[in-house]
């Protein structure tokens, strides 16, 4: 069921092209965030579909109605602002309120949104306050009220955290997604912090210089990312410069060391050097079973961030690290000490070649 | 210098460890001592002198005799026309320098439109006294050019109007010279602290323009444009040398009354001449205490 | 859209009329001295009365004085109460606000009650008028010249200079005068040149302390019989504001958004 279709969007400011090419369909109830670097069209994307502004090409459909043109005060979607934007002169209640004040509800019923949206953030008691009278992250909460005190068809919701510190910003991360999960409301979220993307959507675009990258699960995007781009981008890595060997079989060499790559090759010839991609998550210290690659290397650094070790090793001129999680009875190998690493053959990504 | 400073602490704390060592404190206060000193003698002094003054009568004996002496008609006057033409030039310069400011702000207009009038408005607000009487003079006076202009465009006669350059009218004219640059100043931080997202969040609820301005914006905006009027109150009531040029002395202020009190004792009564300045000094205190209350409050707002 | 814009244009339309016709008419005006013709003959006039160049040039030296007490009394204390006295911040920025509180033209009564006589006497000597006249400028100059030294006193983190000074072995006159000053230039001349444009043309206290040996009360004298070179000196007058103001923008490039002095 197509709730929300963005067809063939693009937009150019003067000499700059912002948003090219965009292409995706939402369903109802779905949470999709936009995720990329900074000034990769996201926020362009999403005022786009709040209609702050217009697409140069393409289409917007909301719920069958074509919206590209509707003014933003008639679409009916709910918007999140990074700076929260509250009325600095209304109250809490009467910011929530304000939409339907707009749209000449009952007081009666006003108050009652109010309150079950005040509820609804946790909020109960502060109705009265003013805006500077909370933290940031009760401002934030407040926003959100506002925008769904609507009953919006759309949620949108750009960088709404990346204002707020670290641990209100987890915290209020899970609120959202409960929030959104209760009223089974579409959302689109807009960030471009990765974990946030990935611990929130069921679906994640990810966006490079106005173009899509990749749209998919958490899983899909982490797992199998489609460009070079999305696999350095989504997660952390470690990249091999190594030389292929043998393409058919995968085989590839790295500073005199062999290992394998899960799949032949396509598109390389014995001789080639390529980009590949580890994941840290992945390289253990314990080897078994004869389909781990498996890599002899120094210890550089050990590093200890609580729960979990960080080793970094070089292999000659590469370095490349891994974690393991921390426990008391671990046995962390010192500094210059030789260790062999193991990691699968599917966990190899080729992310690029540079033909010599 | 702070080496010997240190030195002798270190000493000092060797002699009487338990106590934190006292920085000879009167040397840090003597530091500001000029600044105290100065002020002392050409602020407080001359004010308290006035005020001392305007509680005592010819033979120095204490009296409220002067400050009843204000409701004599001449000076209620006096200050009634100060009052009135200080308000009439904060509401309208208020008006036309809001309205500038907000064109340049969120009017649309190019760059260069913005700064070129805040360059303006900076050497207009400077522009008064002596010269601008006289500016206003060449303008609107009996042999002025907009008189004449206006007279062979339209056959308006202003002076067959009943209106001179010397009255009331006309002086308020002269006085919108500097004050609605002065508004314009004041104000533009105000409007650039509207942020878009309060307009784009209204719309989103469902708002229009006007909807968002007389609920958001407005309000918003209330104490920093009522702050601002207040200034530019202070900014007529307290304005001697444009008066006194332009009118001669002619129009009765409240500045001019003590100017020609200062001269020549037209009062005949020192004291009275005292109250006149220590009523004058409350009004502007009052306004000055009001501009500030506004402003905190506008800071607060649209600092978030 | 267009619409909004088209209001816009309307608004600075009416400004740009009130701002430049009364220029127009006093520069036009200026020009007509001698009859029948328009001439620069009013100016020359000006120009050539002695008067003239001697209020001009002790207006200047009032005003150079001001500008020296000034930045010497302001930027001392406003350095100190940074460094060793925040607590006395308030009570300094509420003396500074004063003289909008206290007009011109009640100071200088003030002024006059108390130096006119026993014990301080300074009226009754030449040096003793001016000097009175001077502290009166540094007075109403005070607002503007602290607020721009505050300023820039808050874009250099003063306390590490000093420290970093300290630490060299830099005693306070070297702080002061190789660190402090220096490092405050451009908020020194730009509330100099503010306090220049504030005390050439005043009249208010001039009148009452020194007469007619001051620029203001001179203009104000042509003014009361020569109407011509009256018109050409308001027309010197706006200039040397916009030559100061001009300056200021100048030297901050246009980030001092706006300054603003007292009426007069
Ligand atoms: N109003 C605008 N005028 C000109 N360029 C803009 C405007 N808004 C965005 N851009 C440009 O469009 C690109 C995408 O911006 P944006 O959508 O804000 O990126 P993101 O939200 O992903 O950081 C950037 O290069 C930005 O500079
Ligand atoms: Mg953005």
């Amino acid at each position: 069921m197509n709730f929300l279709t963005l067809t063939n969007i693009s937009k150019t400011f003067g000499n700059t092209v912002a948003v090219k090419d965009f292409n995706i369909v939402v369903e109802k109830g779905e949470f999709v965030s936009f995720l990329g670097p900074s000034g990769c069209g996201k926020t362009t994307t999403l005022r786009m579909i709040a209609g702050f502004e217009l697409p140069t090409t393409g289409q917007i459909v909301l719920d069958g109605e074509d919206i590209t043109f509707t003014p933003p005060n008639r679409r009916n979607v709910g918007m999140v602002f990074q700076s929260y934007a509250l009325f600095p002169n209304l109250t809490v209640a009467q910011n929530i309120g304000f939409g339907l004040r707009v749209r000449k509800m009952p007081v009666q019923e006003i108050d009652q949104r109010v309150k079950e949206m005040l509820s609804l953030i946790h909020l109960q008691q502060f109705g009265h306050r003013y805006p500077y009278q909370l933290s940031g992250g009760q401002q934030q909460r407040v926003a959100l009220a506002r925008a769904l005190a609507i009953r919006p068809r759309v949620l949108l919701l750009d960088e709404p955290l990346s204002a707020l510190d670290a641990k209100i910003r987890v915290e209020l991360r899970s609120e959202i997604r409960r929030i959104q999960q209760q009223l089974g409301i579409t959302t689109i979220y807009v960030t471009h912090d990765q974990e946030e993307a990935l611990s929130l959507s069921d679906r994640v675009v990810v966006m490079k210089d106005g173009l899509i990258e990749q749209i998919g699960t958490p899983f899909e995007i982490y797992n199998f990312p489609q460009t070079p781009f999305v696999a350095s981008f989504v997660g952390t890595l470690n990249v091999l410069r190594a030389k292929v060997l043998d393409a058919d079989k995968g085989l590839l060499s790295l500073e005199g060391q062999t290992f394998y790559s899960s799949e032949p090759l396509k598109q390389v010839r014995n001789g080639d050097v390529v980009s590949v991609a580890v994941r840290p998550e992945i390289i253990t210290l314990v080897g078994g079973g004869a389909e781990l690659n498996q890599l002899n290397c120094r210890v550089e650094t050990v590093t200890f961030l609580g729960s979990i070790v960080r080793i970094q090793v070089r292999i000659a001129e590469t370095m490349l690290f891994f974690d393991t999680f921390n426990n008391p009875h671990l046995v962390l190998p010192q500094v210059g000490a030789p260790v062999t690493i193991y990691f699968p053959r599917e966990a190899c990504l080729i992310l690029e070649l540079t033909r010599e | 210098m702070s080496n010997k400073a240190d030195m002798k602490k270190a000493s000092h704390n060797r002699g009487v460890s338990l106590t934190r060592p006292s920085k000879t404190p009167w040397l840090t206060w003597l530091g500001v001592a000029p600044f105290f000193a100065f002020t002392l003698f050409f602020i407080f002094l001359p004010s308290a002198s006035l005020l001392v003054g305007s509680f005592q009568n010819n033979a120095g004996q204490f009296t409220l005799q002067n400050f009843i002496g204000l409701l004599t008609p001449s000076v209620v006057n006096a200050y009634w026309v100060s009052i009135r033409i200080s308000v009439v030039t904060a509401l309208l310069g208020g008006l036309l320098g809001f309205f500038l400011s907000y064109a340049v702000t969120l009017g649309g207009l190019p760059q260069w439109v913005r700064a070129a009038l805040l360059t303006f408005s900076s050497v207009a607000s400077n522009f008064a006294g002596v010269p601008l009487a006289f500016a206003f003079i060449a303008t609107l006076g009996r042999t002025g050019m907009v008189t004449a202009l206006l007279k062979a465009w339209f056959g308006l006669d202003l002076y067959a109007q009943g209106f001179s350059v010397y009255s009331f009218w006309g002086l308020s004219l002269t006085y919108l010279y500097f004050q609605f640059p002065l508004m314009v100043l004041v104000i533009t931080p105000a409007l650039d602290g509207l942020k878009r997202e309060w307009r784009e969040a209204a719309e989103n609820l469902g708002a229009s323009g006007q909807i968002y301005w007389l609920r958001v914006a407005l309000p918003i905006l209330t104490p920093s444009i009522l702050g601002a009027m207040i200034l530019l109150f202070g900014n007529s009531f307290g304005a001697y040398a444009t008066a006194l040029s332009l009118t001669g002395g002619f129009l009765n202020l409240i500045t001019i009354l003590i100017g020609s009190q200062i001269k020549g004792d037209v009062l005949l009564n020192p004291g009275l001449g005292y109250a006149l300045a220590v009523g004058m000094v409350i009004i502007m205190a009052v306004t000055t205490a009001l501009y500030y209350f506004l402003r905190r409050r506008s800071e607060r707002w649209l600092r978030i | 859209m267009r619409k909004s814009r088209l209001w816009s244009w309307f608004w600075i339309f009416i400004g740009t009329l009130y701002f430049v016709v009364p220029l127009l008419a006093t520069f036009e005006f200026s020009l007509r001295a001698r009859k029948g013709t328009l001439s620069f003959l009013a100016y020359e006039r000006v120009f050539k009365d002695p008067a003239f160049w001697k209020s001009f040039g002790f207006s200047l030296e009032l005003a150079v004085f001001t500008v020296i007490i000034s930045v010497l009394l302001i930027v001392p204390t406003a350095y100190w109460i940074r460094l060793r006295l925040p607590q006395l911040r308030g009570a300094v920025e509420f003396i500074t606000m004063l003289p909008f509180v206290i007009p011109a033209i009640v100071l200088v009564f003030g002024l006059i009650r108390v130096f006119s006589g026993p014990p301080l006497p300074l009226t009754d000597t030449y040096f003793g008028t001016t000097a009175l006249l001077v502290a009166g400028y540094v007075v109403l100059a005070l607002p503007y010249m602290y607020r721009s030294i505050d300023i820039g006193l808050a874009a250099i983190d003063v306390r590490t200079l000093t420290e970093a000074a300290q630490s060299l072995g830099a005693g306070w006159g070297t702080i002061l005068f190789k660190i402090v000053f220096p490092n405050l230039r451009v908020a020194i001349l730009s509330g100099s040149f503010l306090t220049l444009a504030i005390v050439m043309g005043e009249f208010t206290m001039a009148s009452f302390l020194v007469g007619i040996k001051a620029f203001g009360p001179y203009m104000s004298l042509i003014g009361q019989n020569k109407t011509y070179e009256s018109s050409s000196l308001a027309i010197i007058s706006f200039i040397l504001t916009w030559a100061f103001i001009g300056l200021i923008q100048l030297l901050t490039r246009g980030r001092a958004e706006g300054q603003m002095a007292g009426a007069r």
